[in-house]
């Protein structure tokens, strides 16, 4: 069998899509010898040997016959100081998926060169020593990180704030476990008297801490991932004036993100720091002349995916019953937002939004004049709204650490849901030696999220999740 | 080879000590057909108990089950010749229950010694082994052994049973003897030998109270002590009723500032403390001079005047081993209240011997240096006569397997404490005499000492140790347990006003709706002998399967989530290293782990995480390396 884990890998690094610039990635022991085959430089020379560590130049890359393909900035790097701990080699094509697909294809067609796998990369760092586990896990969030708030918190993560917190708290765990099982083995010396009210407190310390993390959870992914939002209302209320704006509202990222069900388009939204998914606009507006058919069923479909409904009202026109049935409905289990729009500024004001309010307790209500010289878009008050709704107000993320992933996020749930099964022990006056069991689990699900224990499916959960070129 | 002396015979084993692990070794080796050869340096002294007078207790007790459930012999010899019993920690929960008996010395000794004598193919010689002998080959195969009168004996394997009786070197203060343990001569033989044969060797200390004289004790001043009114027996084989008995009583006392006032006066004349002992003694197992030291604010220390036996008067006065010199000892001891005119008849003493450095064995308890060569007992570096005797029995058990050609008996951590015993002294680096104790024990709730046969009986039936009718016993009472539990699980009591009124007269809640009588036996207040008004279908059942079913079934959530724990432990002891892994490969793993990963050489990820010097990020390391190598 071929030494598969030590052949030279190779593989796009940046985003497949027809930007300015794509990168290549070459790493291993014959890094540089593979890319030296391929790589001219200006004056259609080899000598990709004699670069030293660390150092850009300009050149062509050429297929086996000799053909250019495209002209590159070729860098390279000596192990170990690189990502992966080996050589690396990295290709500085002209954008477009064509050319990086072209380059790499004559990579993984070397004898001596293959397409790396997904997180090939960070598994070699991680196997010749550049990161540890928690680390990589935090190198997955950086990449994957859509807005600055992501992206610091990876950062954070990476730097071991996160690690540390851990660490505190395992060691609490583990002093009660030890004084318990002192005490089972010496009773002479150790006295269990007591103990319960005593461990109790360290115990509802630890969970609120835990439980302030995982509070913090569910924000710290939205703040990543976006709010999946819903924009539902009557036809020609304004809805795809909203719609436009928000694209157009900071020079906007939007991208295409394929979603779980292939063929949902969600538009994702930045507002400030905010970041709204926009699910399944392509379908309302595709299906606009006929929303009077399809009514309330469709609007409930859409509603049903979101977190937030931001829902488009003329105020020209009263509202009917299913404008009312439809708020009523969503606001039982989704965060409404109403948005009071004028299409036609000569009309009469028919929706008060004092009385709206009055009429259903805790909607919020944000007036807005989409169209007209006068357009106030009113998406700073919009902004605000969300902000309230979903970060106690805060518009900025405050600088304080955030579970992003999953896998983290599972792991201290799970050590919370121990801690509270011991706290229960002891109201249930089970004897001491039962409380270990559970100390023991919280424990080993904390270890988990900073590598200090072991796992089994580590590569599947960790490497995997990783995109072609990391 | 050198001094090839004629052949006086062959065995198949040699067993060389007939302490608490060679008694059990031999007798294994010999029930599974093997002819089977004890050495001893004193028939007169065959499983002799050289310090306290009682076998069991907090986990230990485990133990001495786990054995019977393989069918080795402790538990039955203790259940006929003990003073007296008791189950501990009762207070607490089931997996901390431990039983402990005192014994009678001699009649312990008597009784094994008879059944060694009984057993067929088991041969006893007095003896002293000087040499241990081993082919040409470069695996060291051993072929037999020579003793200090130059006979050899051929033999298939050997199973090193050597207690403290190598080079071993007593210490009463500043007196030195050089004898084994209670004045019996040492062997000062064959630690050079096995050094020869590249045996890595170390020195470990342990000690022993003074044994008094018992006319001398006032106990008026003392606190009884009495057995439990019903006595449990040991073995899973024995006739409860036969165990019912007068027992005899222990007392409780305890020193005071006056005793730790003279210890500390006289600190510099201890051996320990004045240099002399080079050995590593047991900190679990401290003497009064450790514990005075060591807890200074401790204002007392318990002490337990235990029987030696029915033949003699001596006392053991546990609590207090000491190595001070003699006029110090007599001093201190007069301290004590009940002990103010006490005669000792023998003194306190401290002994060191040579054992084995950890990591030279295998997981079948075989060196890995020298084939056919298996150790156990305190040789390895133990303490206690259950740990001895249980390595005793895993050795004479894989002894004979390595000869059949078989499969090794396997116990993993998740099974048994034998599996934790062993497992504990093949990887991790013991430093000091190694005691048994329930914190060792992860997975503790699942290894109680009321289901060791449910555990291990299956494994001792394999092995060739449990009878046909004892397996056949085992399975009837696991039916017996499931079908209970289902039925109970099954089983649905109303809400009516009659169930509420039983209820309430066992000072329980009345129903609000139906409950099944499962969740009824969850509730602490009510067990499964007070729920027979509401149970009306039950049929009779033994004592042993009423209590499994109410174990189970009471602590549900607790064994299913450490069952849980052992599911992911097991899953990384099946994760096996391949034995041509290249650690030097793996650049990330620290160069101390690198080293102790190539000294040890794990045989599963599992055993590899619990090396010491080898840490969960090392591990997770090797898991990631193993993968990508698939």
């Amino acid at each position: 069998m071929i030494k598969n884990d030590t052949l030279t890998i190779a593989a796009v690094a940046s985003a497949m899509s027809d930007a300015g610039i794509g990168i290549i990635r070459i790493s291993g022991e014959r890094a540089i010898t593979v890319a030296d085959r391929y790589y001219r430089n200006k004056k259609g020379i080899r000598d990709l040997k004699s670069h030293g560590a660390n150092t850009i130049r300009f050149g062509r890359f050429c297929d086996e016959e000799g053909k250019v393909l495209d002209e590159i900035l070729i860098s390279v790097m000596k192990a170990p100081y690189t990502y992966t701990g080996e050589d690396v080699v990295e290709v500085n094509c002209h954008g477009g998926t064509l050319v990086l697909q072209e380059v790499l294809q004559v990579l993984v067609q070397d004898p001596d060169c293959r397409l790396a796998q997904p997180g090939e990369f960070t598994k070699r760092a991680f196997l010749n020593g550049r990161i540890d586990l928690s680390q990589a896990t935090a190198v997955m969030d950086l990449i994957s990180a859509k807005n600055r708030f992501a992206l610091e918190n990876a950062n954070r993560q990476l730097s071991g704030e996160l690690k540390e917190k851990v660490l505190a708290m395992r060691q609490k765990i583990l002093h009660e476990t030890a004084f318990i099982e002192a005490a089972l083995d010496d009773p002479d010396n150790y006295d269990l008297e007591g103990y319960g009210a005593r461990l109790q407190k360290t115990l509802s310390m630890l969970i609120s801490e835990v439980d302030d993390l995982l509070r913090h959870a569910k924000e710290g992914q939205i703040r990543k991932e976006g709010i999946s939002t819903a924009i539902i209302g009557r036809p020609n209320a304004g809805k795809s004036s909203l719609f436009n704006r928000l694209l157009q509202t900071e020079r906007a990222i939007v991208t295409d993100i394929a979603g779980t069900t292939r063929d949902t388009i969600e538009e994702t939204v930045r507002l400030g720091d905010i970041l709204l998914k926009l699910i399944d606009t392509a379908g309302i507006r595709s299906t606009q002349d006929e929303i009077e058919q399809l009514g309330v069923a469709r609007s409930k479909a859409v509603a049903e995916e979101a977190d937030l409904i931001l829902y488009v009202a003329d105020r020209t026109q009263e509202f009917d019953e299913t404008d009312i049935q439809t708020i009523t409905d969503a606001m039982k289990n989704k965060k409404l937002i109403l948005l009071l729009n004028k299409s036609d500024l000569s009309g009469e004001n028919r929706l008060d939004a004092e009385a709206l309010r009055a009429q259903f307790p805790q909607l919020i209500v944000v007036e807005t004049t989409m169209t007209g010289e006068n357009a106030q878009d009113g998406l700073e008050d919009l902004k605000q709204a969300i902000a309230e709704l979903f970060f106690s107000g805060a518009l900025t993320p405050p600088e304080e650490l955030f579970l992003t992933n999953t896998r983290q996020r599972e792991a201290f749930s799970s050590a919370n849901a121990a801690l509270k099964q011991v706290a229960e022990s002891i109201e249930n006056g089970m004897s001491e030696d039962f409380f270990t069991v559970d100390l023991m689990g919280a424990y080993a699900a904390l270890g988990e999220i900073i590598g200090e224990e072991v796992e089994d499916d580590l590569v599947d959960k960790i490497f995997s999740d990783f995109c072609m070129g990391k | 080879m050198q001094n090839q002396v004629q052949t006086i015979e062959s065995y198949d084993v040699i067993v060389i000590g007939a302490g608490h692990a060679g008694c059990e070794a031999g007798l294994a080796t010999a029930r599974l057909r093997l002819r089977t050869l004890l050495f001893t340096m004193s028939v007169d002294n065959i499983a002799f108990m050289p310090c306290n007078p009682h076998i069991g207790g907090s986990s230990k007790g485990h133990l001495v089950r786990e054995i019977d459930a393989l069918g080795g012999e402790m538990a039955k010899v203790i259940d006929k010749t003990f003073l007296q019993s008791r189950m501990l920690n009762k207070s607490k929960g089931p997996a901390v229950h431990s039983l402990r008996a005192q014994a009678d010395k001699l009649a312990y000794s008597k009784e094994m010694e008879r059944r060694l004598q009984a057993q067929e193919g088991l041969h006893i010689r007095q003896s002293e082994v000087a040499e241990i002998l081993t082919d040409d080959s470069d695996e060291k195969r051993v072929v037999g052994v020579r003793t200090t009168t130059g006979a050899c004996y051929d033999t298939k394997v050997v199973i090193l049973c050597s207690g403290t009786y190598l080079k071993p070197r007593c210490l009463t203060g500043e007196a030195i003897t050089y004898t084994g343990p209670n004045g019996l001569q040492g062997a000062l033989s064959l630690s050079d030998a096995l050094t020869a044969l590249g045996v890595k060797l170390r020195r470990f200390k342990t000690g022993t109270p003074a044994r008094m004289d018992g006319s001398s004790l006032d106990y008026s001043k003392m606190q009884v002590q009495p057995g439990d009114e019903t006595v449990i027996p040991f073995s899973f084989e024995t006739d409860p009723a036969s165990v019912q008995k007068e027992q005899v009583p222990c007392y409780l006392t305890y020193t005071n500032e006056e005793t730790h006032a003279i210890i500390r006066a006289n600190i510099d004349r201890s051996p320990i403390y004045a240099g002399i002992i080079e050995g590593i003694g047991p900190r679990y197992c401290p003497s009064i001079e450790d514990k005075v030291m060591k807890f200074p604010d401790k204002e007392r220390h318990q002490v337990f005047i235990e029987p030696e036996g029915l033949y003699t008067n001596e006392m053991y006065v546990d609590g207090m081993s000491s190595s001070m010199p003699e006029d110090v000892q007599v001093a201190m001891y007069r301290t004590v209240p009940g002990l103010e005119h006490c005669r000792i008849v023998k003194n306190a003493y401290a002994i060191e011997y040579d054992c084995l450095s950890p990591g030279q064995l295998k997981p079948t308890l075989e060196l890995k240096a020298v084939k056919g060569l298996f150790c156990a007992g305190q040789f390895n570096g133990s303490s206690g006569y259950e740990e001895a005797a249980a390595q005793g029995l895993f050795a004479g058990i894989n002894a004979a397997m390595q000869i059949f050609g078989k499969e090794p008996l396997t116990i993993d951590r998740s099974e048994g404490y034998i599996g934790v015993l062993i497992d504990d002294l093949v990887t991790k680096e013991n430093l000091e005499p190694y005691r048994m104790m329930t914190s060792r024990a992860e997975y503790r709730l699942l290894l109680r000492q009321d289901n060791a046969d449910l555990r291990l009986r299956e494994k001792g039936y394999k092995a060739g140790l449990i009878s046909e009718e004892q397996y056949a016993r085992l399975c009837r009472k696991r039916e017996q347990i499931t079908q209970e539990t289902e039925r109970l699980k099954s089983l649905t009591v109303g809400a009516s006003g009659k169930t509420g009124d039983i209820l309430r007269g066992l000072g329980s809640q009345p129903l609000k709706t139906g409950m099944t009588l499962a969740e009824l036996l969850a509730r602490p207040e009510l067990t499964y002998e007070l729920l027979a008004p509401l149970d009306p279908e039950r049929k009779e059942l033994p004592a042993d399967v009423i209590e499994q079913v109410e174990i189970n079934l009471r602590y549900e959530g607790y064994i299913a989530r450490q069952e849980r724990q052992v599911a992911h432990f097991q899953k990384m002891e099946h994760k096996k290293i391949p034995a041509d892994i290249d650690y030097d490969a793996v650049k990330s793993l620290r160069i101390e782990a690198r080293q102790k990963l190539k000294a040890f050489l794990p045989e599963s990820i599992g055993q590899a995480s619990r090396l010491a010097g080898v840490t969960p990020a090392d591990v997770n390391v090797l898991i990631v390396y193993l993968e990508s190598r698939r």
